[in-house]
């Protein structure tokens, strides 16, 4: 099993290869584009800003190897919204793979006091739909940090309530993605993982 | 719906975790690492570790140690200590940390919450306020609770909210210590005024207090330490208690 860790400009890179290597896996971690073609899996990882990242995957052509990758694509956090249609954080039209939309979460005044933003911390999800979730009970708790969120649609896989019900998954054809951190989940994540190196 | 969390905090000496009543009297508990795997296995949400001999010498070990709890640790985890310079955050982000947490260092000189909030994101902020309540007011106080400051609890932590921290780790010095139980009127105050969570610490003595600090003091979070490395109360234990008593919890 070879499993390519897309490298560019975000953090958060090393805990997704810590998780891996606590199954035993050695991923590669490269920006190289025939390294990312040949591996049976890709994970596209990521912390950061929409707009920057964008203009560093065009400067690298990473625009255009990610949405033509064959094999098993798994998005995480920032990845996940790069992969969506659009992002609001600084009007930035992302790889299209999705077609849903991100948008920032609004505070709104609840019952006791405000809906914070950053959506931070553990959250249950639940609808789930692919094998990304395979012998996960619904409603478990998984680790959140963002402050836009991908609307739910055609491609949702799992929703997440946070202010307003969005996509705590996405999935499409061979790409998968999760706006929550498997690599920091605990055993929720590290099955998430698990089933994605299963495909 | 949004889990309340239980974050367990390791004061770590070289690589031990230690405890102690008073820093005199320090008491070594366990290896850091084996320790924060542990506290993930029981249910644990969130680490907190602190340096409690922070220095220059200490940093590059702390950067090998913040790898190793990285490697075999699958929940988030902040580090904090005598962190000061941009160069230092850098390292221990690439090795593996979630969050930082400053204090001292955001007093002397706040445009550092700024800087690291730009360079790395707000979610990598976290700011720790120790502060005391007397002659009427919530004094803010530095190197380790040591020195008193100009500074006041809740107009504090509305600047570095602005300046772009991500979440406030707030210590009542009153409290500390006591095991009476949080300052859950300051902390009700705090997450009234503030837009980003609020990390409840200094008080803990049972699993009521836990129940008070998240439904009077509308905590994010609690964190303690001595009762959890004593085995006063457990972390699966506790998560039971605040279920049956009608809090989110993660279990």
């Amino acid at each position: 099993m070879k499993i390519a860790i897309i490298k560019y400009n975000a953090g958060n890179i090393m805990s997704v290869d810590y998780a891996l290597q606590r199954f035993g896996i050695e991923a590669c971690i490269t920006p190289d584009h025939d390294e990312i073609r040949a591996a049976d899996k890709v994970i596209f990882p990521g912390v950061g800003e929409a707009s920057t990242t964008m203009q560093y995957l065009k400067e690298h052509g990473l625009d255009q190897l990610i949405p033509s990758l064959k094999q098993p694509v798994l998005g995480i956090c920032l990845g996940l919204q790069l992969m969506c249609a659009h992002s609001e954080e600084n009007n930035t039209p992302c790889l299209g793979i999705f077609k849903e939309k991100v948008k920032r979460f609004t505070p709104k005044a609840g019952e006791e006091y405000i809906t914070k933003v950053p959506h931070m911390g553990w959250n249950s999800i639940d609808n789930y739909r692919t094998d990304l979730f395979k012998d996960l009970k619904t409603g478990q708790f998984v680790y959140f940090v963002h402050s836009y969120y991908a609307a739910t649609g055609a491609d949702t896989a799992a929703v997440c309530d946070y202010i307003t019900p969005f996509s705590a998954a996405l999935q499409k054809d061979n790409f998968y993605a999760t706006q929550f951190h498997p690599e920091k989940s605990g055993t929720v994540g590290a099955q998430i993982l698990e089933n994605f190196i299963a495909l | 719906m949004l889990a309340k969390r239980i974050i367990p905090c390791l004061d770590i000496r070289n690589e031990y975790v230690v405890k102690g009543v008073n820093f005199l009297n320090v008491k070594e508990v366990g290896n850091a690492v084996e320790l924060g795997a542990e506290y993930a296995r029981q249910g644990a949400d969130e680490l907190v570790f602190l340096d409690i001999t922070a220095s220059h010498e200490r940093r590059k070990t702390l950067v090998d140690l913040v790898k190793q709890i990285a490697a075999h640790l699958n929940i988030p985890f902040t580090v904090g200590g005598g962190i000061s310079e941009l160069g230092d955050i850098e390292k221990l982000l690439a090795a593996g940390t979630d969050k930082i947490s400053i204090n001292s260092a955001a007093v002397k000189k706040p445009d550092i919450v700024d800087q690291m909030a730009c360079h790395f994101g707000s979610q990598f902020v976290v700011v720790a306020i120790d502060a005391q309540f007397k002659d009427d007011k919530w004094t803010v106080f530095v190197n380790g609770g040591r020195i008193a400051t100009d500074k006041e609890l809740f107009s504090w932590a509305r600047e570095v909210e602005d300046r772009g921290a991500g979440e406030i780790l707030f210590t009542s010095m009153n409290h500390d210590g006591t095991k009476n139980g949080f300052a859950c009127e300051a902390l009700s105050s705090l997450a009234e005024q503030l837009k980003i969570p609020v990390i409840a610490s200094g008080g803990a003595g049972n699993m009521h207090h836990f129940v008070d600090v998240f439904t009077k003091g509308k905590a994010d979070a609690g964190l303690a330490a001595s009762i959890f490395h004593f085995n006063e109360i457990t972390v699966p234990d506790l998560k039971d208690y605040l279920i049956n008593n009608g809090v989110v919890i993660r279990k």
